[in-house]
């Protein structure tokens, strides 16, 4: 990449694969479950959590040698939560019918421990453009686990993607239904997103030996 | 040597100035933006009223669609010809604001003691009258709310739910069509005439909703709090407007 040093590369593509957030990290899994009924609702929360991890890295990083340490999580917690209110009421002045469809999901990500986590682990002790890159680095490698246990959850769940009916009408036995298909209806509910999250797990450390803890 | 930033007085005078400097920051947006988020919320109000009356922009089978926001004052006051507001014991005022009374604040009220305010607003689209009452309860996790349109002996003529913060994918979707549209055609009474509202039914074993006489439209799978909440908002809301009706009938 011409654009960013091999290093600073890094930061962006280490969080999409071998230090993923939520299948090697673990962080972030709670809101992995609450969201991923739902394509799209995966895809709107990366999309936060983007915007969010990204700027507050930033801001964490700019005042990290000024933010006393007892106090640190706090200054932390109230960075995110400022910025979240700001997202929320824009989106409800100037995007409305966005900000219906996001709803819930805004706060959410006040508890998103990804993001303390990175606070945590990288903005406090690097500068404000690696802190960035960092920050979008996990948000991207979080969206995408998101993604792709939406995209099954959905898929099996409802017979859907993004809503469109893609394996046929469950109620008018057409398509894959015809022949006796069913929907999984376990696949909505929250346990099933932590099974598709193992198996992802599972996928990842069986190409990448490395990658599996004694 | 201890550092400056581990010392007490630094940790206290930094956590104050860090909650003047945000506190006034986003006490700064929000009010500089609430203006433009309450007028949003009035516009969707009337979309949702024109939604239920069966004014909006759907298309086959696909999602909800409103009237554009920028049509909406036109088509409002073109279809909604009259608006009421109901207290006690008939006492009906027409009040053309009365598409903003708080729901929430009048069902305090009426808890309270207090005379409650009952807004049905009056449409009139192909010849056909609407009256379309708001409506509101409690889901899984906060508010759920909605519009429904009736006709003169409470059969559904159209719906619009909406909620604050149900579980995408489940309880969120009762303000999906496929949800809403079952309502249409539902009787509110039983076949006596007595007010028996509308359940949400697990067991109905009717999926496709062609038994409109059942007062039951099918419930969404893992939606069951949810389900259980829209029951019981139009038992609880929808039985005040009963009276109205009974005395449209009989002058």
């Amino acid at each position: 990449m011409g654009l960013l040093s091999s290093k600073d590369s890094k930061l962006i593509s280490d969080p999409l694969s071998d230090d993923n957030p939520i299948t090697i990290q673990v962080l972030g899994i709670c809101s992995a479950l609450a969201i991923t009924a739902e394509l799209k609702a995966s895809i709107v929360m990366a999309i936060s959590v983007i915007f969010v991890m990204g700027a507050g890295n930033v801001v964490i990083s700019l005042i990290r040698n000024i933010i006393p340490s007892k106090i640190r999580i706090i200054v932390q917690l109230t960075v995110v939560a400022a910025l979240v209110i700001i997202v929320d009421q824009v989106l409800k002045a100037y995007s409305y019918s966005l900000s219906k469809e996001l709803g819930a999901f805004i706060g959410l990500i006040i508890t998103n421990c990804i993001i303390m986590g990175r606070f945590e682990a990288f903005a406090l002790a690097n500068g404000a453009w690696r802190s960035f890159l960092d920050g979008i680095g996990n948000a991207l490698g979080y969206g995408l686990i998101l993604i792709i246990v939406g995209f099954f959850r959905e898929l099996l769940g409802s017979g859907t993607l993004l809503g469109f009916p893609v394996l046929g009408d469950p109620i008018e036995k057409t398509g894959l239904y015809s022949i006796g298909y069913e929907n999984n209806g376990f696949m909505l509910l929250a346990p099933m997103a932590l099974i598709v999250v193992g198996l992802i797990i599972w996928v990842q450390r069986y190409r990448n030996t490395d990658l599996i803890e004694d | 040597m201890e550092k400056r930033t581990d010392k007490n007085w630094y940790t206290l005078l930094f956590a104050t100035g860090m909650v003047i400097v945000v506190g006034s920051l986003l006490a700064f947006i929000a009010s500089s933006l609430k203006p433009k988020i309450n007028e949003n919320k009035r516009i969707e109000k009337q979309q949702n009223i024109l939604y239920a009356m069966g004014v909006h922009e759907n298309e086959g089978k696909g999602s909800v669609a409103f009237v554009e926001a920028s049509k909406v004052a036109d088509e409002f006051s073109k279809y909604v010809k009259k608006q009421l507001v109901i207290t006690g014991d008939l006492d009906i005022v027409e009040d053309n604001d009365a598409y903003l009374i708080d729901i929430k604040k009048e069902q305090t009220k009426a808890k309270a003691g207090e005379k409650r305010r009952l807004p049905l607003f009056i449409g009139e689209k192909d010849g056909k009258t609407y009256y379309v009452a708001p409506i509101r309860g409690k889901g899984l996790w906060d508010a759920i709310w909605a519009y429904v349109a009736m006709d003169e002996n409470m059969i559904v003529q159209g719906a619009y739910f909406d909620h604050q913060a149900e579980t995408a994918g489940l309880g969120a979707n009762i303000k999906q069509r496929f949800f809403m549209d079952d309502f249409i055609g539902e009787q509110l009474l039983d076949d006596n005439g007595i007010f028996k509202g509308i359940t949400v039914s697990k067991s109905n074993s009717d999926p496709t909703n062609k038994i409109k006489n059942d007062n039951e439209v099918d419930a969404i799978a893992g939606a069951t709090i949810t389900g259980d909440g829209v029951s019981a908002m139009i038992k609880s809301d929808l039985r005040l407007y009963q009276p109205y009706f009974e005395n449209l009938k009989t002058n």
